[in-house]
């Protein structure tokens, strides 16, 4: 980020855009004051807040972050709300009765002793609201806060905003690349141009009038701009696998009698609220988590020789059978090239190595990674983290593909290119198993939907 | 996510005394035990502890079930003190370097009453312990410094996230195809996954706790009082008598057995 000129006034409600890499979150946490010093980077120029550097006014700006799991810092739910009050050295009676008042003013209304880790993910965002609002800040930052949520947590996290702006008049800007969830709250928006400055500013109709189509090539999430979809086949193949009695759970059953088949050439999507036991049973149909009772069963055509039961397949068996990507890239990574990476699973089916070479290159080329191909996958952008988790496993050409939330917080051109990916690979008469809760996907992709 | 520090609460008042409180009478006591081996001295502080475990606050199964470690490691001290021991009086058995005989029978006893009778009060002071209680505890009463304990209390809670981390490390790895041999080198991969995974983690967490001016240049305040009254004098009190009972019966028995003697 450079070059840039921007002056925010008091009581304004702006929405943040660019394309990802034009340093909105930055600019975020430069307002918040939690940038960091010298030796974590270089500035230049001056960001003043109430007319001093931020770091100064502590407790004036207030910052919600993406991620609803690392932003709960203690055990108590009244605790964790009193914390910045805390640390800003307000007394104790009056922290108390800001910790009840940021509650209701979330609309969370459980007992202060109610511990955290018990809280949806909709619940822990507005918890971490709730923790800013009791240090009474006069500016709100919200940096992607709905990103990782469902269609519920994001309602209630956006009308927690919504009253609390109404009624503490306070100035806020919002950082998201899904323009619709904001666009009801704010006055102003604001495009950062990718090199440095401002690409637009303006009332948001006028700059989504204006910019609309430019923002949505570059990933924004425009409304009247929705990503394409792709034509599709629909070409129904054989069963692959299917549930006998299936009970599913880690350590309690979380459901019983799960009823799914598995079928070439469609995809299924898996969906419910947060915590239903969609990735469970998602992990469960790839043979990867064990059914507390009856079994996940694959057909001939899939087994292949491998036994009815994918759970006690070997590891290298499932490679050519049923893939998996995780919700979370990195938990996938276990090489230190992109390249490298896109080499295990090849390798470990002992192909020799002109084929590995001819495969990694074409999936590198098909899903814009070979700029990358030296880069370590921990440093990729979280677009970038995608494509690569879902062509490691593509690598090894499995017929079922379980996916857990592919489109969880990407911009419109990776989901854009997932989706389109997806298509052309169940169209080829390969099953995709979706666990997601975003609707355009299911829209976009699934001919059969399992609601938990 | 993986419950770990999901609030300890409970109606007893051993579970409103301050951690603090539990912290130093355990320690008072494992003092009074350490400095002697001998069989009196340990089985006195033993019988007047059993007295107090039934007001700890844990049903007979948790006691058992969470106290197990205890069990364990009492008799297979014991065991082996029995066999390496210092010799005297008459010898039973010997094989090797093993010599068992009236000396190293009388310290295998005393060895196992000792574990028990520190281990087990240790433990269960702690099964009603709080951490959240503990860090204010430790920052309020024995004013150790605010950041580092906060710091503390707030990485604790990511353990949970790092045992769900992983596992995932442990099914994506048999997804990924690598599931099948090679098992230490896979387990030293996963760590080194787990270490980059918990950093990220760290710092995400230290940067929400900035972002609520964890660190900023004024006094902190405290929302919860950590009080140090009557109650928890009483329990460091109950502690040292227990260590103090033991020494005197001992001593005036004639069992004392002095270490550094």
């Amino acid at each position: 980020m450079d070059e840039l000129d921007l002056t925010i006034s008091p009581g304004e409600r702006v929405l943040l855009l660019g394309a990802s890499g034009a340093g909105k979150s930055t600019l975020l946490h430069a307002l918040a004051g939690v940038l960091g010093g010298d030796d974590e980077g270089e500035h230049h120029g001056e960001l003043l807040l109430d007319g001093v550097p931020p770091a100064e006014r502590r407790g004036r700006a207030g910052l919600v972050l993406q991620d609803p799991d690392s932003q709960v810092i203690l055990a108590r739910v009244g605790d964790d709300v009193a914390f910045g009050c805390e640390n800003l050295g307000v007394p104790r009676d009056e922290i108390w009765a800001r910790v009840t008042e940021a509650l209701d003013a979330v609309g969370l209304a459980l007992p202060l002793d109610h511990p955290t880790s018990r809280l949806s993910g909709g619940q822990k965002q507005r918890l971490a609201l709730a923790g800013v609002l009791a240090m009474r800040p006069g500016l709100l930052l919200l940096d992607e806060p709905t990103a990782n949520l469902d269609a519920a947590g994001v309602r209630e996290v956006r009308e927690s905003v919504a009253r609390v702006l109404d009624s503490t008049g306070a100035t806020l800007v919002v950082v998201e690349h899904r323009v619709d969830v904001w666009l009801p709250l704010v006055d102003r928006v604001v495009v950062l141009a990718p090199g440095g400055g401002v690409l637009a500013d303006g009332p948001a109709a006028e700059v989504l009038a204006q910019r609309g189509e430019s923002l949505a090539a570059s990933g924004v999430w425009v409304p009247g701009f929705p990503p394409p979809r792709p034509p599709r086949v629909r070409a129904v193949g054989a069963e692959l696998l299917a549930t006998e009695t299936l009970a599913i759970g880690r350590a309690v059953t979380l459901h019983s009698n799960v009823e799914s088949v598995v079928t070439a050439g469609t995809t299924l999507a898996i969906t419910g609220e947060n915590g239903a036991g969609k990735s469970t049973l998602g992990l469960t149909l790839a043979g990867l988590l064990p059914s507390r009772s009856g079994a996940v069963v694959a057909c001939d055509a899939l087994a292949d020789g491998a036994g009815p039961h994918p759970i006690r397949w070997k590891s290298r068996e499932l490679l050519t059978r049923i893939g998996t990507v995780f919700q979370d890239p990195e938990h996938q990574f276990l090489a230190s090239t992109v390249r490298g990476e896109l080499e295990v699973g090849p390798r470990a089916l002992r192909m020799p190595a002109s084929q590995i070479t001819d495969r990694v290159d074409e999936l590198l080329q098909r899903l814009r990674l070979d700029h990358l191909a030296a880069a370590n996958p921990f440093t990729l952008s979280g677009g970038e983290k995608r494509r690569l988790s879902v062509a490691t496993v593509l690598a090894t050409q499995p017929r079922v593909l379980v996916l857990d939330e592919p489109t969880f917080g990407q911009d419109s051109r990776t989901w854009t290119e997932l989706v389109a990916l997806l298509a052309g690979l169940v169209d080829s008469g390969s099953a995709v198993v979706a666990i997601t809760h975003d609707a355009d996907f299911v829209a976009a992709l699934a001919d059969a939907e399992l609601v938990l | 996510m993986t419950d770990l520090l999901t609030p300890t609460r409970g109606t007893q008042v051993i579970y409103r005394v301050n951690p603090v409180a539990k912290l130093a009478a355990a320690f008072l006591l494992s003092a009074c035990l350490v400095v002697s081996i001998d069989w009196v001295s340990a089985a006195v502080a033993l019988v007047l502890e059993s007295v107090l475990f039934f007001f700890a606050g844990v049903s007979a199964r948790t006691f058992f079930i969470r106290t197990l470690p205890v069990w364990i490691a009492a008799p297979l001290t014991a065991v082996t003190i029995a066999l390496y021991g210092q010799t005297s009086g008459q010898v039973y058995f010997e094989f090797l370097f093993a010599r068992v005989s009236d000396g190293s029978l009388e310290l295998a006893l005393a060895t196992l009453l000792r574990v028990l009778a520190i281990g087990l009060p240790a433990v269960v002071l702690f099964l009603t312990v709080d951490p959240t209680d503990l860090a204010d505890g430790l920052a309020q009463v024995v004013k150790l410094p605010s950041r580092f304990v906060l710091g503390a209390l707030a990485a604790l809670r990511l353990v949970g996230l790092f045992l769900d981390d992983w596992k995932s490390l442990e099914l994506a790895r048999r997804a990924r195809g690598v599931g099948d041999t090679g098992r230490i080198r896979r387990l030293a991969g996963q760590a080194f996954a787990l270490l980059v995974l918990s950093i990220r983690r760290g710092s995400k967490l230290a940067t929400a706790m900035e972002a609520r001016a964890f660190g900023a240049p004024v006094t902190r305040t405290w929302a919860r009082e950590s009080r140090f009254g009557a109650r928890e004098w009483l329990l460091v009190g109950l502690g040292g008598l227990i260590g103090v009972a033991a020494i005197v019966t001992s001593v005036s028995m004639g069992h004392w057995n002095f270490i550094a003697g």
